[in-house]
């Protein structure tokens, strides 16, 4: 039963929270009770799944190939939990205080939509079901990133809207072919009979089909042009919001499918996918490098660092797949941080331009020792959680013998340590170049602090943070326990 | 009749590609529900068509036989697909809409370079 709870808890906040009358202390009270509410079910399915082994729930008690199905293994209980603790971060940031049109518009119950689109999507077991909550996902974002309805935001959210319905009409044609070969659409079924009912042919051609479709959301070279050209545009919790959540669902669907459908590491899919997240990398920090507005590069930090969580899949081993999870969960935790981080800024000097910005040392010593920690995360430096989930997929590279993989990673550690140093360089060392406008308060502060704080806490619990992630790898690479879970062996 | 209706699905798919190529707000939406459209169609088709028969399990018929009733799955992916697709293009219209005022043009390559 638990395994609706990530599900229902934001869909009943959000009724409730369009429900009531404007009144912003309640609402972000109660945005935030269920956020909180997320998390402390989230955490009891992960319990529960490192007990009971993986949890499963026929909704209405249809049997498994006929109904829908949720499931819940390692993978999916961690992603999760993430999704818990990103949303509980960004809410309590509007106690910070949001802009009243936005708010009374309906800001909350819009991300507790959003939030029911990503958990849904991470527990679903049938694809179909994966794709509407995708719809869900979108809908919400999209109305999210134009509340304002500023220019840039309405530029913004055109290319991000077409982009995604391409993607989305993409991702339809593949399931529909997917379920003319195959007849069911229940994941752990499709993983037993797609092998005996497929052709070379088709699974070369869906396999690809499905790459592009959860390629443009999960914003892997070529198709990533969308992101830096609409992420900077919504506010910066909105922006945290979708750089922690929405490409990493992509990422993580990618995975689930491949894992489970397409299973022939040697077939053309996967070397195209190595090719990709390496050009994804590459192309990603050239243009962080590039950039002058934080968010822009932070956007393009995200698209770079999308590529490590994708290689673990390319090259099929547990290693590899576990230490892109690892990736995966400490890029969830750093890009949000930072774009929050972003939002700081903004609301002390009104703008996110690099140039403009400096003697945060001077002006909040305590905020400055406190963002050293996401900046240099995502920089990678020992001994931070970045640092070592660079080391996992080198070590991983190397086992693997590609040579080529170990070398641009190391080559964009470098990189992503040159953009960040510039930025922590531009914005806390250097002299300011005008006086601070509006003062930092303790409740802006404090959902980076909590964040940064779990980048230390994931940092020290590296170790069994990896393991799980290890465990999770297993059981994506060898599924029949997940196929036995979900059909109950028959 | 499968043929058929694939080659109404591949030249729904081109057009709607070829109209989202022009670069206009207007063509852009119709290109996309024609994407859409296309979709639609083809799940329906790759499922296989089945005539006169009602998605239903009377009983009578033997459940094995292929074509002894219309299969209900695809059917209600198509359902659920229009109506998701139904919204989103209300919304994107609305979009367009604010964004032709905003911009002032409906020349896509103006909007998308105006921006940065």
């Amino acid at each position: 039963m638990p395994l609706v709870l990530p599900i229902v808890v934001p869909f009943a906040t959000a009724i409730l929270l369009k429900a009531l009358p404007y009144r912003p202390t309640l609402l972000r009270t109660i945005a935030f009770t269920g956020s909180l509410g997320i998390l402390a079910s989230a955490i009891a399915i992960l319990v529960r799944v490192q007990t009971d082994g993986i949890q499963v729930l026929q909704i209405a008690g249809w049997p498994a190939p006929f109904g829908i199905t949720l499931v819940a293994d390692p993978f999916s209980a961690m992603l999760v939990v993430m999704v818990g603790i990103l949303a509980t971060a960004v809410t309590a940031q509007s106690f910070a205080g949001v802009d009243p049109r936005r708010e009374a518009l309906g800001y909350h119950p819009l991300v507790h939509v959003l939030l029911m689109g990503v958990s849904g999507a991470f527990l679903t077991g049938d694809i179909f079901n994966l794709y509407v909550w995708f719809e869900v996902m979108l809908i919400a974002s999209f109305v999210l990133m134009v509340l304002h309805r500023t220019r840039e935001q309405l530029h913004a959210a055109y290319v991000y809207v077409t982009i995604n319905l391409i993607a989305s009409a993409v991702l339809l044609t593949a399931i529909g072919l997917l379920y003319g070969q195959a007849g069911t659409l229940n994941l752990a079924d499709l993983a037993r009979v797609w092998p005996e009912r497929s052709t070379p042919l088709l699974d070369n051609a869906l396999s690809v089909l499905f790459l592009t479709a959860f390629g443009i959301k999960a914003a892997l070279f070529p198709l990533f042009f969308w992101l830096p050209a609409s992420y900077p545009a919504p506010p910066p919790a909105v922006g945290a919001l979708f750089a922690g959540l929405l490409t990493k669902v992509g990422v993580y669907a990618m995975i689930r499918l491949f894992s489970l459908v397409f299973r022939n590491p040697d077939a053309m899919v996967y070397t195209i996918l190595l090719v990709l997240s390496i050009a994804t990398m590459l192309v990603g920090l050239a243009g962080a490098i590039a950039q002058r507005n934080l968010r822009r590069v932070l956007s393009f930090n995200l698209v770079g660092h999308i590529g490590f969580t994708t290689v673990g899949l390319a090259l099929w081993t547990p290693l590899a797949l576990a230490a892109s999870i690892f990736y995966l969960l400490h890029h969830m935790l750093v890009i949000t941080t930072l774009f929050l981080v972003s939002g700081l800024f903004l609301r002390q000097r009104r703008t996110g331009n690099l140039d403009e910005l400096g003697g945060l040392w001077r002006s909040n010593p305590a905020v400055a020792a406190i963002i050293i920690i996401p900046i240099f995360s995502l920089a990678g430096t020992p001994p931070l959680s970045g640092f070592l989930a660079k080391l996992a997929i080198v070590i991983a590279a190397f086992q693997a013998r590609s040579f080529v993989l170990v070398a641009v990673s190391l080559l964009i550690g470098l990189l992503t340590l040159l953009s960040m140093a510039r930025v922590w360089q531009q914005v806390v060392w250097r002299p300011a170049p005008a006086p601070a406008g509006q003062p930092l308060r303790r409740v802006d502060v404090a959902p980076v602090a909590g964040l940064a704080a779990l980048i230390v806490g994931m940092t020290i619990a590296a170790g069994p943070v990896f393991n799980v992630s290890l465990q999770a790898a297993e059981l994506l690479l060898h599924p029949a326990s997940y196929v036995e879970a979900v059909l109950g062996g028959n | 009749m499968e043929i058929l209706l694939a080659l109404v699905s591949g030249t729904l798919y081109a057009t709607g590609i070829y109209l989202m190529l022009k670069r206009r707000l207007a063509q852009l939406i119709v290109g996309l529900s024609m994407l859409a459209n296309a979709s639609n169609l083809l799940i329906f088709t790759s499922a296989g068509l089945t005539r006169e028969r009602a998605p239903i399990l009377t009983g009578a018929e033997a459940v094995d036989g292929m074509g002894a009733y219309a299969d209900p799955v695809p059917q209600s992916l198509v359902l659920t697909a229009i109506v998701i697709g139904f919204g989103v293009l209300a919304f994107s219209l609305v979009l367009a809409h604010r964004v032709h005022l905003s911009a002032g043009t409906d020349d896509v390559e103006a909007i998308t370079t105006g921006e940065t």
